[in-house]
């Protein structure tokens, strides 16, 4: 009689995960598929001959290898410069004591309701100003850093013991020096976590590289796809090819980190 | 220990305080929070293409952008277009989020670490990516959605052809993409409710229904308020789905806010005018935030 509810519930989970795969391994399957074959009645769900055509089209046709690296860079440089700000910002917040701290902070937590699109025609005007439309600049920049990172690495720096700062600072331990030495060490988990979001975030963003960028050669990858969409509608196969190519990246950063990324969420989800 | 040496700290540590947070400041600054404020100005003005090559063509035109949104008809459609993909599709992710999590909570799962990484694969993958796919999957003679209900002898659906199902066909990949998320938070928020009110409970002789009525549902209140802001806010900003499947078709029924601002500021370059629009999704945005907390307060008194 008790062994019911398990099945059932057990069921039902194994359902989901198919319902949840199905779009994914479809996207990888017809990847693989000789043009036309995706489009076909009654469907085939495996490709026959598997063939690497279509990837062989991006390259060398499409040169999306170029958006790749496009995509890479912006990731990765936006990364950096984020895990360095909002961990200084985030710190700053947390530990050093200063005049007005917690009604600055508090003001960054309620523009954190706001969405980014708002800022987006000013922002675009500023970015062209500075002669940055159509560079890869001008995607990076306003990414450096945010309200958000500043907020998970303040809420993970607070646990930091104050004991063990003053001790650096009896010692004579300048405060940069202390901040390298030691805060930096003991963020490492949510400096992890903190690369991971920034990183995906950066990857998978669209609207404002959209904006910002012109030239197909400067395109990323969400953008140079959602352009092939415009262009090559009809080839399928293509299409899935170029998806899986975005996907992908983040997928395995993601699966092989995934700790992190939960625990993140967790964190950003701990009211004060 | 004298005081004095102890101020000089003090000091020491706000002006370290002050180079710390200036990079990060100067960047939210200069590239959010000054753009925010420019973006309710830049709303009562006529900036346009003109102004984009000189800026002493703009005008402050005071509430005619406003006026004239509410006079056009294609305002309105985004408007509903918008509340209708928040009001169906939040609530829809939000219960597939929490049956997902009680499924997973439950003490007969088995490979949770497994079902928990395949629910939320879907959130971390690339919007653009997946649109593309579920456009694929949407087709109406080839895509598998429609090839599956065949087998079960339903018929074709247009999904993104038909003004009368491309914004469900949007809400169904919004529901995909994001449940995994807040399913997460909702695992959290189980977690933390201690095992001995349900033992309690059950002593007391209440069902699974009541428990799950009278101590998880009241209990995962504040979570509840999280994930139904946090789901809210992003979908208000509904744009790439309909940007790549649809161009906001057919007939303007995938147009959302956010589109329809994007086509008026970037593609016509009335950025005025767009501003307008974007001032009107912030108010919307914060006031249905504001509710929610009020409902949330009312349900708690």
């Amino acid at each position: 009689m008790r062994r019911r509810p398990g099945i059932f519930v057990n069921l039902v989970l194994v359902a989901g995960a198919a319902v949840t795969l199905v779009p994914l391994v479809w996207m990888i399957s017809a990847s693989f598929m000789p043009s036309g074959q995706a489009n076909s009645e009654p469907p085939v769900l495996l490709p026959s001959p598997p063939t690497l055509a279509n990837y062989v089209t991006l390259f060398t046709r499409m040169n999306v290898a170029r958006n790749f690296g496009n995509s890479l860079v912006l990731a990765l440089t936006v990364t950096a410069g984020s895990l360095l700000f909002n961990s200084m910002a985030g710190y700053a917040f947390a530990k050093l004591r200063f005049a007005g701290r917690d009604r600055l902070f508090g003001v960054l937590i309620a523009a954190l309701a706001i969405p980014v699109q708002i800022a987006m025609l000013p922002l675009f005007l500023i970015v062209k100003s500075l002669g940055l439309v159509n560079s890869l600049w001008g995607v990076i920049v306003p990414g450096l850093s945010g309200i958000f990172g500043i907020f998970l690495i303040r809420q993970y720096a607070r646990s930091i013991p104050d004991e063990m700062l003053e001790a650096a600072r009896l010692d004579g331990a300048g405060e940069f020096r202390i901040y390298r030495k030691i805060v930096l060490p003991l963020l490492r988990p949510i400096l992890v976590t903190l690369a991971l979001f920034t990183f995906l975030g950066s990857w998978n963003d669209f609207l404002w590289p959209l904006v910002v960028l012109t030239d197909d050669s400067r395109y990323t990858l969400p953008v140079a796809l959602a352009n092939l969409v415009g262009e090559h509608v009809q080839d399928t196969e293509l299409m899935m090819a170029g998806s899986v190519l975005t996907v992908l990246p983040v997928l395995i950063l993601f699966l092989v980190l995934q700790r992190y990324y939960v625990q993140g969420i967790m964190m950003g989800s701990v009211k004060e | 220990m004298t005081s004095h040496p102890k101020k000089s700290w003090r000091s020491a540590e706000a002006r370290a305080a002050l180079l710390f947070l200036a990079p990060g400041l100067s960047v939210v600054g200069v590239f959010f929070l000054i753009p925010v404020a420019s973006a309710f100005l830049l709303a009562f003005t006529d900036f346009d293409i003109y102004a984009l090559a000189d800026a002493h063509n703009v005008r402050i035109v005071g509430l005619s952008n406003f006026a004239g949104l509410l006079k056009n008809p294609v305002f309105w459609t985004a408007l509903r277009n918008t509340l209708f993909f928040v009001l169906v599709g939040g609530p829809l992710t939000v219960l597939v989020s929490l049956s997902a999590a009680l499924l997973l909570d439950a003490k007969t799962a088995r490979w949770k670490g497994f079902f928990r990484t395949v629910y939320f694969a879907p959130f971390v993958t690339t919007l653009v990516a997946v649109a593309t796919v579920f456009r694929f999957l949407y087709h109406p003679r080839f895509g598998l959605l429609n090839q599956f209900l065949r087998v079960l002898h339903v018929p074709a659906v247009d999904w993104l052809g038909d003004p009368r199902w491309a914004m469900p066909a949007i809400v169904i990949l919004a529901v995909w993409k994001n449940f995994g998320y807040n399913m997460i938070v909702f695992i959290a928020g189980l977690q933390n409710i201690p095992e001995s009110l349900y033992e309690a409970a059950r002593l007391d002789g209440a069902g699974a229904w009541r428990r799950f009525r009278h101590i998880t549902v009241p209990m995962l209140a504040p979570t509840f308020l999280f994930v139904g802001v946090i789901t809210m806010i992003g979908y208000f900003q509904l744009f790439a789905e309909p940007y790549v499947m649809t161009r906001g078709g057919p007939l303007n029924a995938t147009l959302s806010m956010a589109l329809f601002m994007y086509q008026q500021g970037f593609r016509w370059w009335n950025m005025g005018y767009s501003a307008a629009i974007a001032f009107c999704l912030f108010l919307l945005i914060l006031s249905a935030t504001i509710v929610q907390f009020l409902l949330q307060r009312t349900r708690r008194a």
